[in-house]
């Protein structure tokens, strides 16, 4: 089936979420989602890094992978890329836009490595996507992680004040709440006839 | 074995590794950001203990806040002098090695002098007892004396005294402020490291209703402010404020007083002295606040030491400079 832009961003935003139906980047997910503010600034920095690593992992991939018969050092590859792409997008940012590196600086060398990043940057391969719709899963899966991590903040903030009972207190209710929320997810299954 | 493969294989990643490596060298270089050196040796000076009494996030933030020039140069009450002299030194500036305040408790209702209104069985902690009607004691302005700011104190100067008031050490503590912000009944006060006397009560109510409850609060009689002699007293709402810009130090408010409700943290005071070149004029019998001069006109006058209390007052207003003040080193000097 040929899938249209449309279709890959709502599979990739709602349908297929990066976190909540891949399970990827659940580290940041409950590392930085205790409050609004600082999820806000890392799904600022993972959509950013989402994009750039999409982009320069896909043309490496066809351009000299491919073309080398070497496809199977891909992962190494990658690595290696997004982590040196991220170093250097950080000392840019650094240096001319200096607003922008306050507001997210300290996020960008923590998801240099991030799987959802790495995972994103695989699927680009594995569904054969060309530029264009690698650029909008991409998108559409930065903006998913986005919305999740920040829905789920405003969830966790809520549930500090909450009763919970001691022994479920912090990360236990918290893990509680991913996978009511990750269920809640699932019911987008089949939205337009979307299957990704 | 097809070896191009592996050789591929080498040249493709090793060859990426080389150029993302080549290419992060340059960038370190090309998009090097100028620090400015001064930070990192404010940074250096500073003691580290990232308190956050200055007013930014830690030391760093501090450091790079004075070599942009937006912090004053003695804002690390940690450091104290030494280090203001440092960084004072580091960015060229002369700077004013003023003293931090220090903390003082503005109540002496201990549990002798200050009656409960009921029994408190709850957790024996200030702030929580506060959320109780304000706390058990009987005045609702005094010290709860739970203990609250000995944990909050950075520096340990606080220690609870043997009648459940803190006791705060002038030298140990660096005026930060920690006690005063987190005292639920606002009974800590920081003032100038240098000033003696302050008024230990922050009862506003009459005098009447603050005997009722406490033997040494303040009944707003007004007596001190009225002995001033530097109008540095005024009574509002039934308490006397003190201008610390024209306080003396004198000591006149301390001992007028009748339920002793200032403090004095001199260790000692000087008395007056009477020398031989008095003349006998009697303006200084006219002066002493506490009449602790006496003598005939014409005649070298003496002084009372018992009544003395070394306020200076006699000194002022003696015609031939014929009154010392001595003893307890630092306050003739103050007192002239």
């Amino acid at each position: 089936m040929k899938l249209g832009p449309a279709q890959i961003f709502i599979g990739a935003f709602l349908i297929n979420n990066v976190l909540l139906f891949r399970f990827l980047g659940l580290c940041p997910f409950f590392g930085v989602s205790t409050a609004v503010s600082t999820a806000v600034g890392m799904s600022a920095a993972v959509m950013f890094v989402m994009l750039l690593a999409s982009w320069v992992t896909w043309i490496l991939f066809n351009a000299v992978l491919a073309p080398l018969g070497i496809v199977f050092l891909r992962t190494a590859v990658f690595i290696l890329v997004i982590a040196s792409l991220v170093q250097f997008v950080e000392m840019f940012l650094k240096k001319y836009v200096r607003v922008l590196y306050s507001s997210m600086g300290i996020f960008l060398p923590l998801i240099t490595t991030n799987c959802a990043i790495l995972g994103v940057t695989f699927l680009n391969i594995d569904y054969q996507f060309n530029l264009l719709q690698s650029t909008v899963f991409a998108v559409g899966s930065g903006l998913g992680f986005g919305l999740v991590i920040i829905l789920f903040a405003a969830i966790r903030e809520r549930l500090e004040y909450a009763p919970v009972s001691d022994s479920f207190k912090g990360y236990p209710i918290a893990f509680v709440a991913a996978s009511l929320v990750s269920l809640a997810f699932y019911g987008f299954t089949g939205l337009f006839g979307v299957s990704l | 074995m097809d070896w191009t493969l592996v050789v591929y294989a080498l040249a493709g990643l090793g060859g990426l590794g080389v150029l993302m490596g080549v290419i992060l060298a340059i960038a370190s270089v090309k998009l090097a950001v100028e620090v400015d050196p001064r930070e990192e040796r404010i940074r250096n000076v500073l003691p580290g203990a990232n308190c956050g009494a200055c007013g930014y996030a830690g030391c760093d933030g501090y450091a790079a806040a004075v070599a942009r020039g937006e912090a004053s140069l003695n804002s690390c009450t940690v450091g104290g002098p030494d280090v203001t002299a440092q960084i004072g030194e580091i960015m060229g500036q002369e700077v004013s090695t003023e003293e931090p305040p220090v903390a003082v408790l503005i109540c002496r209702g201990g549990k002798v002098n200050a009656a409960d209104r009921f029994e408190y069985s709850g957790t024996y902690n200030c702030r929580q007892a506060a959320l109780l009607l304000g706390g058990p004691k009987a005045c609702i302005y005094g010290c709860i004396g739970m203990g609250h700011c000995v944990g909050v104190c950075p520096v340990n100067a606080i220690t609870m005294a043997a009648d459940d008031l803190p006791d705060i050490d002038g030298y140990k503590c660096v005026g930060c402020g920690a006690c005063v912000r987190e005292c639920p009944k606002n009974v800590l006060k920081l003032i100038p490291r240098p000033k003696l006397v302050y008024l230990a009560c922050a009862s506003h109510d009459r005098g009447k209703a603050v005997k009722q409850v406490c033997k040494v609060g303040c009944i707003g009689c007004g007596l001190c402010a009225k002995n001033c002699p530097t109008g540095a007293l005024t009574m509002i709402d039934n308490l006397p404020v003190m201008d610390f810009e024209k306080c003396i130090d004198c000591g006149i408010c301390v001992h007028k007083c009748p339920t002793r409700s200032f403090v004095d943290r001199a260790k000692g005071r000087p008395k007056a002295v009477i020398n031989p070149k008095c003349d006998g004029c009697q303006a200084c019998i006219k002066a002493c606040p506490f009449k602790a001069i006496e003598g005939e006109a014409g005649i070298q006058h003496r002084v009372l030491s018992a009544k003395c209390i070394g306020c200076g007052e006699c000194r002022k207003v003696c015609p031939v400079g014929a009154i010392d003040t001595v003893g307890a080193l630092g306050h003739a000097a103050r007192a002239a």
